[in-house]
C-alpha cells in the first residue's frame, strides 16, 4: 500500500474570528502574511521529510477561505519536485472546471512531471459546490466542462506531433501545442476525487484512480463497490492500486498521544465544512432531484448525512469526537497497533484499497508534533502495510 | 397546457383567453405565481406562455444556452404562429429575451411591455446593476424580491416531487442563461436603440433585485418608452399586485392603439 501526507495548508490563525463560514465572504485582512509565511514553510517542511520517510506527498487546493491556504495546487509542488528526490507527488488537484485555461493545467503539470523526473500523479477535480463562486464559473455545466477539459489537457499532454486544432464547447485554440512534454508515457497517472457511486463508474470508464474523503465506513463500500463493477464492465484493468481511502491518522507511543493528535487535525472536518448555505448548493450544480430535495428542507437535505456513524447514524462533523471519528471510520489513532488494527478492519470491511491518503496534520497541529506523528508511522505503521492492497 | 415544437425545442406552453396576441415571457423564479395576473391578461387576449427550454417541463436541446437563443426562438414562435402586432410582455429575465428579440426584429411585435427586467449593464465595472442573488442568503434574496414576502412565498415545505423538481430545473436554467456575465448581455445596450416599438417600463416601487433608478434607466435608453412606478410591489409586481399592472397594460395597448 502507498501512503501519502496530505494537509490542507490551514490558515488557523484566523479561525478564532470567524463563526458561520470560513469560506468565500471572509475578508482577507484576517491573513497576516508574516505568519502566513512561516505556516507556508512549516507544512512545506513537513512534506519534505516524507521523502526521507518513505511516505508520498498529497496536495489540494481551495480558494478564499481559511480552512486550506493552498490555493494553487501547483505551487508546493514545485517547490517539492525539486527539494525531493523520491516520493511521487500527488496534487489531488486541479478544478479543471473552474480553470479557464486547461493548456495551462497541462503545461504546469507537465512541468512538474520533467523536474520532478517522472513523480507526479495529477489529480483533476470537479470542485465542492462553495469553489463555484470564488472562480464565478457556471455551476450548471460544470460537468461538460470538467469533461471537455480533461480530453483536452490529455491530448494535449499526450500529442507529441502538434500543434492540434480545439474548438470545443468551452475551450478554443487553434494551435495546442504544449512544451515541455511530460516524463512519464504516456502521461503521468490520473485521478479523480469521488464523493458517489455515479461518479466512481464515470472514473472507473476512464481509467482513472478513484480519491475518497470523508466517506466513511457507510458510504465507501458502495463507491468502491461500483467502480470495481463499472471497470469490469468496462473491460479496464482493475487492482487496488485504483482506490484510495483518506483517513485522518493520530499515532502515538500511548493511545492517548495518538488521539490527542487525531483530535487537533479533527479541527479540519470542524471546521471545513463551515459555508454560508447560499454557497452551499449553487443552482445547476446538484442533480434537478438533490435540488428539489434541498429546497423542501431549506437547504439542509443537500450534503447532510455525509458523515456517518458506522450505524448509520448522521454525525454533525462540527462536534465530531476522535471516538466518533474512528468508529465512523474517518479516523486511524491510537498507538501504532491501534492504527494498524482500525485499517485493517476497514481495509478488509471495504474491499480493499491500494492508496492510503493520510492526513498526517490538521488545524493546530503543531510542527513538532506533526514530526512525531509522520516518523513514528512511517517507523511501526508504514512497514507492516507492505503486501497490503498490492 | 399545450405543447408547441419548434426545430429541436419542445416548449411546454400556457394558451388561454382570447382576442389579439400576447406573449408572455416569465423571469427565472415563481413561475406559478403568475397565474392570476395571466388569467387577468386572458380577459382581453390570447395569452401566450412558454415556460423557457430548460426549465420546468420545457426540454433544453444540447448546446441551446444562450439568451440569444431564446430570443431567436420566440422571433420564430411568433413566426410559426403566424401572429402579428403582438403585445410582447418581459418579466425579469424574460424582459430581457424580450429586449433581445426586439433588438432583431420588432416586425411582428407591435408594443412591448417590460416588467423589472435585467440584462443591461449600465454602472462601471465595480458597481453592481442587479443583486447577487446567489450570494446572498436565501431570506435577504425573499426580502429584496417582494413588498410582502408573507404573502407571496410559497411553503417549500409542502410541495410534491414534480413541483420542487420543476422549481429546482428553473433556477437551474436561470443559472446557465445568466451565470456569467451575471444576468446582462454585455452588448445589449449598444442596440438598444433598436427597440423601435412603443415601450411601456412597469417597475415596483420596493424592487430589491433592480432598483427602480435602474428601470428609469433603462426607460431613458429606449427610443419610445415610458416608466410607470407600482405600489407595493417588488422584483415581481404582476405577482404582488396583478391587476395595477394588468391595467397599466390595458391602457398602454389601448392608448396605443388609437394613437
Amino acid at each position: 500500500m502507498k501512503v501519502w501526507h496530505f494537509s490542507e495548508m490551514a490558515y488557523h490563525p484566523a479561525w478564532p474570528e470567524l463563526q458561520d463560514s470560513y469560506r468565500v465572504v471572509i475578508p482577507n485582512r484576517l491573513y497576516d502574511p508574516k505568519i502566513g509565511a512561516d505556516l507556508y514553510h512549516r507544512y512545506l517542511d513537513e512534506w519534505a521529510l516524507c521523502d526521507e520517510l518513505g511516505i508520498n506527498i498529497m496536495t489540494n487546493e481551495h480558494h478564499a477561505t481559511a480552512t486550506c491556504a493552498d490555493s494553487v495546487c501547483t505551487i508546493p509542488m514545485a517547490i517539492l519536485a525539486r527539494e525531493t528526490k523520491h516520493v511521487r507527488l500527488l496534487a489531488l488537484g486541479m478544478p479543471i472546471g473552474n480553470r479557464n485555461d486547461p493548456i495551462r493545467v497541462a503545461e504546469e503539470y507537465s512541468m512538474l512531471d520533467v523536474i520532478s523526473r517522472g513523480r507526479i500523479e495529477m489529480g483533476f477535480v470537479k470542485g465542492v459546490p462553495f469553489e463555484i463562486s470564488p472562480a464565478n464559473t457556471n455551476p450548471a455545466d460544470l460537468i461538460e466542462r470538467f469533461w471537455e477539459a480533461h480530453d483536452l489537457i490529455l491530448k494535449a499532454m499526450t500529442t507529441h506531433d502538434g500543434p492540434f486544432n480545439w474548438e470545443g464547447t468551452h475551450f478554443h485554440y487553434r494551435q495546442v501545442n504544449v512544451w515541455p512534454r511530460p516524463w512519464q508515457e504516456p502521461h503521468p497517472p490520473v485521478w479523480m476525487p469521488v464523493g458517489s457511486p455515479g461518479s466512481a463508474m464515470e472514473a472507473a470508464e476512464h481509467g482513472m484512480t478513484i480519491g475518497v474523503l470523508n466517506t466513511g465506513w457507510v458510504r465507501t463500500p458502495p463507491i468502491f463497490e461500483a467502480y470495481r463493477k463499472r471497470a469490469a464492465e468496462a473491460a479496464r484493468p482493475m487492482t487496488p492500486q485504483r482506490l484510495a481511502y483518506m483517513a485522518l491518522i493520530g499515532v502515538g507511543n500511548t493511545r492517548e498521544e495518538g488521539w490527542r493528535r487525531a483530535d487537533q487535525i479533527l479541527d479540519y472536518s470542524r471546521t471545513s465544512g463551515i459555508v454560508a448555505p447560499q454557497f452551499m448548493n449553487p443552482p445547476g450544480y446538484a442533480s434537478v432531484a438533490q435540488s428539489a430535495q434541498a429546497l423542501r428542507t431549506s437547504g439542509a437535505g443537500f450534503r447532510a448525512g455525509r458523515i456517518q456513524s458506522r450505524d448509520g447514524r448522521s454525525i454533525d462533523p462540527r462536534r465530531m469526537t476522535v471516538a466518533g471519528a474512528i468508529d465512523a471510520g474517518l479516523s486511524f489513532a491510537g498507538t501504532p497497533d491501534d492504527v494498524f488494527d482500525q485499517l485493517h478492519a476497514f481495509y478488509d470491511h471495504v474491499g480493499g484499497f491500494g492508496h492510503l491518503l493520510m492526513m498526517g496534520q490538521g488545524g493546530l497541529l503543531s510542527h513538532e508534533e506533526t514530526v512525531a506523528n509522520l516518523t513514528l508511522f512511517s517507523k511501526a505503521v508504514l512497514p507492516r502495510l507492505e503486501g497490503l492492497g498490492e | 397546457m399545450a405543447r408547441i415544437d419548434i426545430g429541436e425545442v419542445s416548449l411546454e406552453v400556457t394558451i388561454t383567453g382570447e382576442g389579439p396576441s400576447l406573449l408572455f415571457l416569465h423571469g427565472g423564479d415563481y413561475f406559478a405565481q403568475n397565474r392570476v395576473f395571466l388569467d387577468r391578461l386572458a380577459g382581453c387576449w390570447r395569452v401566450i406562455a412558454p415556460r423557457h427550454p430548460g426549465f420546468g417541463g420545457s426540454v433544453r436541446p444540447d448546446g441551446f444556452r444562450s439568451v440569444h437563443d431564446l430570443a431567436y426562438l420566440y422571433l420564430d414562435l411568433l413566426e410559426q404562429q403566424s401572429l402579428g402586432d403582438a403585445v410582447l410582455v418581459g418579466s425579469s429575465f424574460g424582459g430581457w429575451v424580450a429586449l433581445e428579440m426586439c433588438v432583431r426584429s420588432v416586425e411582428r411585435i407591435g408594443r412591448l411591455a417590460l416588467i423589472d427586467t435585467l440584462g443591461v449593464k449600465f454602472a462601471g465595472r465595480e458597481q453592481r446593476d442587479i443583486a447577487d442573488i446567489y450570494a446572498l442568503p436565501a431570506d435577504e434574496v425573499l426580502r429584496r424580491t417582494f413588498f410582502a414576502p408573507e404573502r407571496v412565498a410559497p411553503d417549500y415545505a409542502e410541495l410534491d416531487d414534480a413541483e420542487a423538481a420543476s422549481i429546482a430545473s428553473d433556477r437551474a436554467a436561470t443559472a446557465l442563461y445568466g451565470w456569467r456575465p451575471y444576468m446582462h448581455d454585455p452588448g445589449l445596450r449598444r442596440w438598444l436603440r433598436r427597440v423601435r416599438v412603443p415601450t411601456l417600463v412597469i417597475w415596483g416601487q420596493s424592487d430589491g433585485i433592480v432598483s427602480p433608478d435602474y428601470g428609469e434607466r433603462l426607460c431613458r435608453s429606449l427610443p419610445d418608452a415610458r416608466f410607470e412606478l407600482i405600489r407595493e410591489a417588488g422584483h415581481y409586481p404582476q405577482i404582488e399586485r396583478p391587476d395595477p399592472v394588468a391595467d397599466a397594460i390595458e391602457r398602454f395597448a389601448h392608448a396605443e392603439v388609437k394613437s
